[in-house]
């Protein structure tokens, strides 16, 4: 295309300011066709674009390791339980759950040490507590034929009772590995007391998920199921068994976090529920470029809807904006997003051709 | 028109052995009596019609045929093999494949992934990464041979026209069937360029002998042009058995008349 215009111009010299016209719009298309394709780009502007308001507004006390870090500190939750969540939503389903997989793993990991289990194994048992929640919703899902949005409601408050009965209503502490006895050794370190290990395992798994949906078999079945789910179960896509998975690799994703935030924060309190947890990470997934239409979606996008969300909290309370402004700002940006996405979605479909 | 470098035309084996035989099958969903005792025969390398109104059975019969509907009784033989197929990838393994009418694209997915849908070329071993190259080069070349015009392999089915996606469909399933190939309706929709595509697509298999199909069409000019013989399904039953060249359009609908009369007085002596 850069090579057309040239060529154009130099055989018929007169037509030049058709020829740059021409090149000018063949330039935004080509940008357009980014934006449409690229989903995760108009949420980085936009949180590149709020980090650079609350630098300016707020200068080194927003930029700063502290701030930043409580900025990441929003965001690594509800950034690994919308990674999960993506797959999900790119099949046409919905994990309502996640967020109390999230809570409920680490109580799961403590109740197992007090029992005299090593921390090592009381982890592993606690992520496999966690991919069988995962395989329940799934399997009721799809077996009997009840949509996921209530199986996971449901199974959100099994989880939530499930805690307040166990944990006899009292905070649990110290966490196994938690920096609060003594200071944090390596291991400690890496699966949370270390200030930054939380979003760098998000940001791991993010990679490894956008892997998985983008270069593997396992995602082109989901993208599959989600697109069309008759067509996809004609062409010979196992369309039950994906579904199944990818709760499973959702409630996974969001037990292992959960650990790790247990050991960041150093104790766990029964009355967290998760369905506050949840509902900002469906929304990081909207605000990242995931429909809930089915058939498209990007990891990425939800990582970064999740940063988005940090640090709008962060900076808007560092800037002396009530908490409450938050909540106004979150829902305008989140719808913003989702119409953007449908527009986006109709322009792909009527753009004939690539 | 077609371009595809096949070798020279092998003769159809003649074998005793039917590629596909039905027995007595019956299938009801509910109280809905849909076949009442399918017997069908599919020989070697032959192209079959099957013909009826709306609701006689032809479509449940593909279905179970190609695995994703299971019979209630009655026998499936392929290749003097008894089988049951319990899932559509267990019918594939058989070397069946099947274009629905109700066109099987992901429209999210591009070309390329389409075409392969099912039958992803991966790497690494266990890990099932895509080989998306060798994936898009293969589809690049594999639409040219067949004629099958798409923008790129890239573009996303949604992106294509209704022809298109049906002449994509259709390729998939022609590329991957090693032994039948089922046809529901795959010329619903279509304008006069792509049935003329996807009728010269079925001819250049059926002449490569290597696999014999069945076509579901309502489109008389395009069954006589395309098959061997041709079924007609009244009531959930095979009534009429003909070949195409020991046949004719106007003898077909006698046949198909009488039959439907002899049916009705049934009904009404049964009434009676």
């Amino acid at each position: 295309m850069q090579s057309g215009a040239p060529t154009h111009s130099a055989v018929a010299p007169a037509a030049e300011p058709p020829g740059q016209q021409r090149e000018a719009a063949s330039i935004s298309r080509r940008v357009l066709r980014l934006f449409l394709y690229q989903r995760e780009l108009t949420p980085v502007l936009i949180t590149v674009g709020l980090f650079a308001y609350f630098t300016i507004r707020a200068g080194s006390t927003f930029t700063d390791s502290l701030s930043l870090s409580s900025a990441s500190g929003y965001a690594g939750p509800i950034g690994a339980i919308a990674v999960g969540e993506v797959l999900l939503l790119v099949l046409a389903e919905i994990d309502l759950s996640a967020g109390q997989v999230f809570l409920f793993a680490p109580w799961v990991e403590y109740w197992m040490h007090n029992l005299g289990v090593p921390i090592a194994l009381s982890i592993l048992v606690a992520l496999a507590v966690c991919c069988g929640v995962g395989a329940i919703n799934g399997l009721i899902t799809v077996r009997l034929n009840v949509p996921s949005f209530v199986t996971t409601l449901a199974m959100n408050f099994v989880l939530f009772g499930l805690v307040l009965i166990y944990s006899d209503m009292t905070q649990a502490t110290p966490i196994p590995l938690s920096a609060s006895n003594g200071s944090p050794n390596f291991s400690s370190k890496f699966m949370g007391a270390w200030l930054w290990s939380e979003i760098l395992w998000v940001l791991v798994i993010t990679i490894l998920v956008t892997v998985v949906l983008t270069r593997t078999r396992f995602g082109v079945r989901i993208i599959a199921t989600g697109g069309n789910l008759l067509g996809a179960a004609e062409a010979g896509v196992p369309v039950r068994r994906v579904k199944v998975w990818a709760f499973v690799l959702c409630s996974f994703l969001a037990g292992l976090v959960g650990i790790v935030d247990a050991v960041k924060y150093g104790s766990l309190d029964p009355g967290n529920f998760g369905v506050d947890y949840i509902l900002y990470a469906v929304g990081a997934c909207v605000i990242g470029g995931t429909a809930l239409t089915g058939g498209r979606g990007t990891v990425i996008g939800a990582f970064i809807g999740a940063i988005l969300i940090g640090i709008l909290e962060d900076g808007l309370t560092l800037i002396g904006v009530s908490t409450n402004d938050f909540y106004v700002w979150v829902g305008v940006v989140i719808i913003f997003a989702m119409a953007l996405n449908a527009q986006f979605d109709r322009l792909i479909a009527r753009s004939r051709g690539a | 028109m077609s371009v595809r470098p096949t070798e020279p035309t092998p003769p159809a084996p003649i074998s005793a052995e039917p590629a596909l035989e039905v027995r007595g099958v019956t299938k009801r969903f509910g109280a809905l009596v849909v076949l009442r005792g399918i017997d069908l025969v599919l020989r070697q390398g032959e192209v079959l019609g099957l013909v009826g109104d709306n609701g006689a059975g032809k479509s449940t019969l593909v279905k179970i045929l190609s695995g994703f509907h299971q019979q209630d009784a009655g026998d499936v033989i392929v290749g003097g093999e008894r089988v049951r197929f319990h899932s559509v990838g267990a019918a594939r393994a058989h070397g069946i494949e099947t274009v629905y009418q109700d066109l099987a694209l992901i429209p999210q997915l591009p070309v390329y992934l389409n075409l392969f849908l099912g039958h992803e070329v991966t790497k690494l071993g266990p890990l099932r990464f895509l080989d998306k190259g060798s994936m898009r080069k293969l589809s690049r070349q594999y639409l040219d041979d067949i004629n099958v015009h798409v923008p790129s392999v890239d573009a996303e089915a949604v992106q294509l026209s209704g022809g298109q996606r049906q002449a994509v469909a259709v390729a998939r399933s022609v590329r991957a069937a090693t032994k039948i190939l089922l046809l529901d309706e795959p010329l619903a929709a279509m304008g006069a360029r792509e049935s003329r595509l996807i009728i010269d697509l079925v001819k250049d298999l059926a002449k490569s002998g290597r696999v014999s199909i069945i076509v579901i069409d309502h489109n008389y000019a395009h069954l006589f042009e395309l098959c061997d013989r041709i079924n007609v399904m009244q009531g959930g039953r095979i009534t009429i058995d003909q070949q195409v060249h020991e046949t004719s359009l106007e003898t077909l609908t006698e046949l198909m008349i009488s039959s439907y009369r002899s049916q009705l007085e049934e009904i009404s002596s049964d009434d009676a």
